[in-house]
């Protein structure tokens, strides 16, 4: 897992750790079941309060995108589980709606949005 | 949760300052930054702490315990660094150490030597040729190696550079693996604070003017500026260091007051720096009215 914290960013770093662990997940490279570092010990290696680190991995186990074993630690969610499914499903359902608007916004036709759509699945 | 250390209405007067009903807590298992002006009592709270100074009226507990009644029992658990160095500047670390070991009964000598290592210092030069930043991490060695649950730090990162100041954040964050443990730090570097600190203590004048958790403090204040004559009517009272110039004006405001304001006023989050600053800035201002109605 790599967390880079920018300091001069408008996002606070609980949000910026949040999404990095959440690309990485989708993207598979935490892949499904890792072990994921203590709660505290995320803390120590960013050098951050443990306050942020529990706020990162709340969101992230409401969200679906990890599961938490009691007394073993926190682990990036299987594939399977139906909230991350969901999850991944409203992500590319945002993706696909921003992408309709912005070639809308150019002034393509649908007929050449999908193909670009279509484009992109071939590559 | 439990709380490693409580302070409950905490007063105390000298001639020319006085500590009025301070209270917090540090839950246990964090780091609270403990911040506030020059003079507005960090170094004296934490004597209190220590047993060090008598308090008019109020109670400190340590583990539960209490800080007059118990302290040395406290003393045993607990490991102090203050800013500057207390020890004999003609001795050795080696030497220090053999003075200090009899008096704590968890005293690990492994440990000191360890941590002397990892940190480069010389256990046989005389500890007066250490510069600040060597003091520093002597005094640190010396109050981890008895193993201490609670870590007090008053302002240990003032005076040293860059490096040294993130080793010792280094070593902050280490101790407080164990969830057991607590660290309670006064620092005028803020940035120290912004980064490792849960909960956030600001003193000013003597009185508590903020302690809860970093986030809340984050999300409570926010820096407006803009021009005079676009802040909404009555908002200017509730404005924190209001402070005006010939092209604007600058000031604090809770973000529940923010709800409301026009476009041409731009917010900004405020950084602990800068909250520092208004309260400053306000005290000022409440200073000058004073004058004003005299």
């Amino acid at each position: 897992m790599v967390i880079v914290i920018k300091n001069k960013s408008e996002l606070p770093i609980y949000e910026q750790i949040k999404q990095q662990m959440k690309t990485q997940i989708l993207d598979g490279t935490l892949a499904e079941d890792e072990q994921l570092p203590s709660i505290r010990q995320l803390a120590r290696d960013l050098k951050i309060s443990v306050i942020t680190t529990t706020r990162v991995y709340n969101d992230l186990l409401d969200e679906g995108f990890i599961t938490s074993i009691t007394g073993k630690g926190y682990y990036v969610a299987s594939r399977n589980n139906e909230l991350l499914k969901e999850r991944m499903l409203f992500e590319m359902e945002d993706g696909l709606q921003k992408a309709v608007e912005n070639g809308r916004n150019a002034g393509l036709s649908d007929d050449e949005i999908a193909a670009a759509l279509r484009k992109f699945m071939e590559d | 949760m439990e709380n490693i250390l409580e302070i409950n209405g905490l007063c105390k007067s000298y001639r020319d300052f006085s500590l009025k009903n301070v209270t917090f807590a540090l839950p246990k298992g964090y780091i609270m930054g403990f911040v506030g002006q020059n003079g507005s009592g960090k170094t004296t709270t934490i004597r209190s702490i220590m047993n060090m100074t008598k308090f008019d009226s109020g109670s400190i507990s340590v583990f539960g315990l209490d800080s007059v009644k118990d302290t040395i029992e406290i003393k045993q658990r607990l490991g102090v660094v203050f800013d500057s160095m207390y020890l004999a500047e003609h001795l050795t670390a080696r030497q220090i150490e053999q003075q200090i070991r009899p008096f704590y009964t968890k005293w690990d000598s492994d440990d000191f030597f360890a941590y002397l290592k990892r940190f480069s210092l010389p256990d046989d030069r005389c500890v007066g040729d250490f510069s600040k930043g060597m003091k520093m991490k002597l005094m640190v060695t010396i109050a981890l190696a008895h193993k201490p649950e609670l870590l007090i730090l008053d302002e240990p990162t003032s005076g040293l550079d860059p490096v040294a100041r993130d080793e010792l954040l280094d070593i902050l964050s280490d101790y407080i693996l164990d969830e057991n443990r607590g660290i309670l730090f006064s620092t005028h570097i803020t940035a120290d604070v912004e980064r490792i600190a849960d909960y956030v203590t600001i003193l000013n004048n003597g009185s508590v003017w903020f302690t809860g958790s970093k986030d809340d403090l984050a999300e409570s204040y926010a820096v407006v500026k803009g021009a005079e004559s676009a802040v909404p009517d009555g908002l200017k009272g509730r404005m924190i260091g209001f402070h005006s110039y010939r092209n604007g004006f600058e000031a604090m405001i809770r973000t529940e007051d923010m709800r409301g304001l026009p476009d041409a006023l731009i917010c900004e989050k405020a950084s602990i720096d800068e909250i520092l600053v208004y309260i400053a800035k306000e005290a000022k201002n409440a200073g000058h009215t004073e004058c004003d109605t005299l």
